[in-house]
């Protein structure tokens, strides 16, 4: 079996929230995760990385493209084998008040996909779930209660736990630790590294910080506009950029060190709207390099030494 | 196990329906309605050991007694007693606006919560059916659906539950459209549950305690409807004794024995009112802005 847990290739979502209006949330995304792979998707709010990372779940139907996860082709999978591809990959959302029901407790939370998915059901079940809040960090006293009890950073692990319950090979973590203070943050952050190095976990990490993905991912991918204009190693990527938006977007981000600040460069402009994108490179109206061709052709995203990069300067 | 460090768990806390209903409790006006309430549904489910007379035996010697006397509240014209007439025409108003306030909370509830969940052009035609149900007057529709059934005690329920549906429908649709939204109903379908499952598991309870207050509060109209119906002759047919018929009854005789339509009358009101001070006392206490005081 290959090294490959998750190949997308042409993902495609539009939005019409109005007639003659067409939102290009996601244009043509194509990425790939290796098995125990920490994958990055980074860019500015609205750049379609939460949209990318919901349409290859299925929780919202993409237009075009294909998405294959272990040999499996999530797109046209549904019932039966929709469900076992399911629960081979389960997501972890940014917002840990609104990721558990109030009215169901912990137990039940923990429980549910279990009995769902006929893993385990009664005593067994619940023995399990208290073994996955150990693993998270949490007292198993806590089955009983109910989410309004806890903090934020305490939904969180429970949320993880939850993802954990249908012992899944790849999590998608959508901003998942953005919604919290700094400290949780790095607990959450560290037990997620943990998980993944215990259980062998792959993640897709979604997030518009790049120190948290910096830290968590070996790969990553730079988003503008629904389309991916630089991938690589994490290192390579937000050291050294070859995307001028890349470039930007580490630029625009505060070093602790004043020695080693940079003189910030001038941001043009603002990002374009989805619905009217920008002809020919979508970057070409903020980029300090643009060239003519810029403003006509879209560069391809094209293989570069460990990665790949869209942009004319490097085609 | 964990790198992480260990967490403390806070104290138990109530759930918000808990602290909801102790708030409840504690508002006088809530309280009087209840204990107005209870006290006419005990005089209903004690009716037939409570009441000194037959509902229905007529006694013609002893018609249109005025109040007091062996008569606590007087007889009518074919000499009934009207204490016990109260007592068991009790039971037609609770029972009649209790079927049809489940009926419509059951049906309507679920038509809100379906069709809000699916949404889309499924939801924009339901709720424009729901609205057009809801132009008609409940008391003009439950008239068309009596007079087209039959006055039988069945088809009251079903006349009444119907005009209520549409009330229940937008009442249970307004949160689903809310809570559908919601992460949790998200990872539910990235764990694979089926949309019956994240629908009666997952948000049904979350909209029951607005829905149930909202029961509370349209049970008083489901009383004032079916006393209208029986006012007008469509209510559960003679010699049953009705509040509705009996204050009908009661006007022929308005000037000799003005007790035949006043205490029906009164029957009516307090009831209305004590359902409505309940459903007003259950909905301040769900009321999210008021919550945190």
């Amino acid at each position: 079996m290959s090294d490959t847990l998750l190949e997308v290739r042409g993902l495609r979502k539009h939005f019409h929230p109005k007639r003659r209006v067409t939102v290009r949330a996601v244009e043509d995304v194509s990425f790939s995760i290796r098995r125990g792979e920490a994958f990055g998707l980074v860019g500015e709010s609205g750049c379609g990385k939460s949209t990318a990372a919901r349409a290859l779940l299925r929780l919202i139907e993409p237009d075009a493209g294909s998405v294959r996860f272990g040999g499996a082709d999530v797109l046209t999978a549904r019932g039966a084998s929709l469900k076992a591809i399911r629960r081979r990959m389960q997501i972890v959302f940014q917002d840990p008040y609104s990721s558990l029901d109030p009215r169901q407790s912990i137990g039940g939370a923990l429980t549910e996909p279990m009995r769902v998915h006929g893993i385990a059901e009664g005593r067994d079940a619940r023995r399990r779930a208290g073994a996955l809040l150990e693993e998270v960090g949490l007292p198993p006293a806590a089955l009983d209660r109910y989410p309004h009890e806890f903090s934020g950073g305490q939904r969180q692990r429970i949320g993880i736990a939850r993802a954990l319950a249908l012992e899944p090979e790849l999590i998608v973590a959508d901003e998942p630790v953005s919604a919290l203070d700094v400290s949780v943050q790095a607990q959450v952050l560290l037990l997620l590294e943990d998980l993944r190095r215990r259980r062998g976990l792959a993640f897709l990490f979604v997030s518009h910080d790049l120190s948290v993905v910096r830290w968590f991912c070996e790969r990553v991918a730079v988003m503008y506009l629904g389309r991916i204009v630089e991938e690589g190693p994490v290192a390579r990527v937000l050291n050294a950029p070859l995307h001028p938006y890349a470039a930007m977007l580490r630029d625009a981000y505060p070093v602790p060190d004043p020695a080693h600040r940079a003189a910030l460069p001038r941001i043009i402009g603002e990002i374009p709207s989805a619905a009217a994108p920008p002809p020919g490179c979508p970057f070409h109206p903020r980029c300090v390099h643009a060239m003519p061709r810029c403003s006509t052709e879209p560069p391809a995203l094209l293989a570069k030494d460990d990665g790949a990069v869209a942009c004319h300067l490097h085609g | 196990m964990s790198t992480a460090a260990e967490v403390e768990l806070a104290p138990t806390r109530p759930s918000g329906l808990k602290r909801a209903l102790a708030r409840a409790r504690g508002n006088p006006t809530t309280l009087a309605g209840a204990i107005i309430t209870l006290l006419i549904v005990a005089g209903a489910v004690l009716a037939p050991w409570i009441a000194p007379f037959d509902p229905t035996e007529q006694n013609i010697i002893d018609r249109l007694q005025s109040p007091g006397g062996d008569y606590l509240l007087g007889t009518d014209q074919f000499g009934r007693d009207v204490f016990s007439r109260l007592l068991y025409g009790a039971r037609i108003s609770l029972v009649v606006s209790l079927g049809a306030i489940a009926a419509a909370m059951v049906t309507g509830g679920t038509i809100g919560m379906v069709s809000g969940y699916i949404g889309g052009r499924f939801d924009l035609i339901t709720m424009q059916v729901m609205d057009v149900l809801l132009s008609f007057p409940s008391l003009i529709l439950g008239l068309m659906v009596v007079a087209l059934l039959g006055p039988e005690l069945e088809n009251l329920v079903i006349a009444i539950a119907l005009t209520a549906i549409a009330p229940f429908a937008r009442i249970a649709r307004a949160p689903t459209l809310v809570l559908k939204e919601r992460a949790f109903i998200e990872a539910g379908r990235a764990m694979g549950f089926s949309h019956l499952r994240i629908l009666f598991a997952h948000i049904l309870p979350n909209i029951l305690s607005e829905v149930l207050v909202m029961g509370s509060l349209w049970m008083a109209t489901a009383v004032r409807v079916e006393a209208s119906l029986s006012f007008i002759g469509l209510g559960v047919k003679p010699p049953t004794a009705t509040w509705g018929g009996m204050t009908r009854d009661g006007f022929e005789n308005i000037l000799d024995a003005p007790w035949l339509a006043v205490f029906p009358g009164l029957a009516i009101l307090l009831l209305v009112l004590g359902l409505n001070m309940i459903g007003d006392g259950l909905r301040d206490a769900t009321d999210p802005k008021l919550r945190n005081e």
